[in-house]
């Protein structure tokens, strides 16, 4: 038993917690971008919070149940449609064989999550059912969903209806945000002057953002400390020999626009780093729509695990509310 | 060669061997990342070896980062002297050199490339004073090539030419990427080779094209079965130049399954390298024929 898509929407995905392990062959860990928004939608509908859902990007799709399910949404905020009757975000709904489930438009964020009980079935592959679509790996067919497709939903009792994560709990997407960020890598490339203007301009999403990495634009080009090329790694001074990149890498080709890779990272290559954004953050750029303002903040490691220990704080919240 | 350690944000662990690329600075990388494997770290969740270069993730809720900076230091100074000795296997494989898929796709993006007036092998051979196509065939195919690094994406091997540094062909990258790249493209930037797992994006020039898949999520090309992913960092390639009918029919027999690509297990000696370059890469060679 299972849901038809009727209408797949922008880039909607098959996304659980990841794949870890495979990162020195090329495969990313993929996964949700927005993790304690996907954590979130599985604990609301009653599932395990590494259950596969669906993440839409931008605009949700519609769907067709061929079998009662509790589902919920979270991230974005894009309001769910049962029949054309809206229901809340961040909240368990009843959903029955025969009905449709639709959305409207973008409010707020960037990708909604939506779990549904018993999660999507679709195989495990390499121990996960996230879609790496780059590697036409996993996921459904290992690629986003189209017009049509049939998804299995496995079967287990969805929790009751009603269910919801208090406002104060949900890390809501505005339309600026500060990422915090650990120079480091490749920072001693750049001039200190350079490295001054980075953390004082203002950056915005460049269209070229997704699940590889985001694309930032409007602050200044960085100067580099002058040297000669090492042997192998090519002759642009934002060249490196290529190396792997850490999730969450701040690469600038070129020395123009930053690039942040996410879950679906390219595993390495030959442009250079200036840092990482902490693991704390990453969870926000998934929700940060093209064109909105970001400014890089720098911290320290001490500051890392103290907002990584205050997200872990939040989702105990949650996991204790629910 | 002194490394330099970096985190990378709260997650992960940077360690360059050396600024630039050389056999010690990768059997470095390669010994460093088996003995961290071998150590079983608890919290250590990805374990990548790079050209020069390695990574360490790790989850700082189980093992604090300067714990695992300390772990990785005093690794490092355990294993000393660089293992120079590897067991490894080498792999032929078959290219179809200036073939017409690449030549289609880099005409399309001339505007993109250093010289619009000539094909990516053509201007390869030129700036490296190489004779025409067939001396750059021949350059480029005669000495086999370490797999240095795998990633950018699924499965994509990065190669390192078996070659004292003066003979290596250099060649920069496009000025802006393509968006488009045949798949199982063999390619080539700065010195290193590679070969286009998938199609998509890339920015090596491209000299040609392997009828042999090296990657297949849906494990259904017999070789494979066990593992989607071909390669792993540390096995050695020889390219084998073949025609168009060779080509087609390598592609056919892929199709019916009755393709397997031609490999050997080797020994490979860094010191015996460097002793004597031609006289190492001829026992490697012949090992493929069954010498």
């Amino acid at each position: 038993m299972g849901i038809k898509v009727v209408k797949p929407g922008l880039s909607t995905t098959v996304q659980d917690l990841g794949r870890p392990g495979y990162y020195h062959i090329g495969i990313p860990i993929s996964g949700g971008m927005d993790r304690l928004a996907l954590r979130s939608a599985n604990l609301l509908v009653g599932n395990p919070e590494d259950a596969a859902v669906l993440e839409a990007s931008f605009m949700g799709p519609e769907l067709e149940f061929a079998t009662d399910a509790t589902v919920a949404v979270t991230g974005a905020e894009l309001p769910p449609r049962v029949d054309g009757d809206e229901r809340p975000t961040w909240t368990s709904f009843r959903v029955r064989a025969g009905q449709s489930l639709s959305f409207g438009h973008l409010k707020s964020g960037a990708r909604a999550y939506i779990a549904m009980s018993g999660g999507v079935d679709v195989p495990l592959v390499l121990g996960s059912r996230s879609t790496y679509a780059l590697g036409a790996l996993g996921g459904f067919e290992g690629r986003k969903l189209a017009a049509g497709d049939l998804l299995p939903i496995g079967s287990r009792r969805g929790a009751a209806e009603g269910r919801s994560v208090s406002p104060t709990l949900r890390r809501g997407p505005a339309a600026s945000a500060e990422l915090r960020m650990m120079p480091g890598l490749y920072w001693h490339r750049i001039t200190a002057a350079a490295g001054k203007q980075f953390f004082a301009d203002t950056w915005k999403v460049a269209p070229e953002a997704d699940r590889i990495g985001y694309r930032f634009r409007g602050g200044h080009s960085l100067e580099f400390v002058p040297r000669e090329q090492p042997f192998g790694a090519g002759s642009d001074p934002s060249n490196i020999v290529d190396a792997c990149y850490p999730y969450g890498s701040v690469q600038v080709p070129g020395g123009t626009e930053p690039i942040v890779l996410h879950r679906d990272a390219v595993s390495g290559g030959g442009y250079f780093m200036i840092g990482t954004v902490i693991s704390a953050d990453l969870d926000l750029i998934g929700q940060l729509q093209p064109h909105a303002s970001v400014k890089f903040v720098p911290v320290t490691m001490d500051q890392a695990l103290a907002a990584r220990h205050d997200r872990h704080k939040v989702l105990d919240a949650i996991r204790q509310a629910l | 060669m002194t490394s330099r350690y970096s985190y990378g944000a709260d997650e992960h662990i940077f360690v360059e061997c050396d600024e630039e690329m050389s056999l010690e600075a990768f059997f470095k990388s390669l010994s460093i990342t088996k003995a961290v494997r071998e150590a079983q770290i608890n919290g250590v969740t990805e374990i990548c070896p790079a050209n020069a270069s390695l990574q360490i993730k790790f989850d700082p809720d189980i093992i604090k980062p300067d714990d695992m900076m300390r772990e990785l230091k005093s690794i490092e100074a355990a294993v000393g002297q660089v293992h120079s000795t590897l067991k490894t296997r080498i792999i032929e494989i078959p290219v179809l050199y200036n073939d017409p898929w690449t030549r289609e796709t880099l005409m399309r993006f001339r505007d993109r490339h250093q010289a619009p007036e000539m094909t990516d092998i053509e201007y390869t051979a030129k700036i490296n004073h190489l004779d025409g196509i067939e001396g750059f065939i021949k350059a480029h195919s005669q000495a086999p090539w370490f797999v240095s690094m795998v990633g950018f994406v699924a499965g994509l091997p990065f190669l390192y030419q078996m070659v004292d540094r003066k003979r290596q062909i250099q060649s920069p990258k496009y000025l802006r990427p393509r968006t488009d790249t045949p798949k199982l493209t063999v390619g080539h930037g700065g010195c290193f080779g590679c070969i286009y797992s998938v199609r998509g994006a890339g920015g090596y020039q491209m000299f040609g094209i392997t009828p042999m898949p090296i990657y297949d999520p849906n494990q259904k090309i017999k070789y494979l079965r066990d593992f989607m992913c071909l390669f792993n960092p540390g096995d050695i390639v020889k390219w084998r130049p073949i025609d168009r009918a060779e080509y087609d029919g390598i592609c056919a027999d892929v199709e019916t399954g009755k393709f397997a690509p031609k490999m050997a297990n080797v020994d490979f000696s860094l010191d015996a390298f460097h002793a004597d370059i031609d006289g190492a890469n001829a026992k490697l060679t012949g090992a493929l024929n069954g010498h």
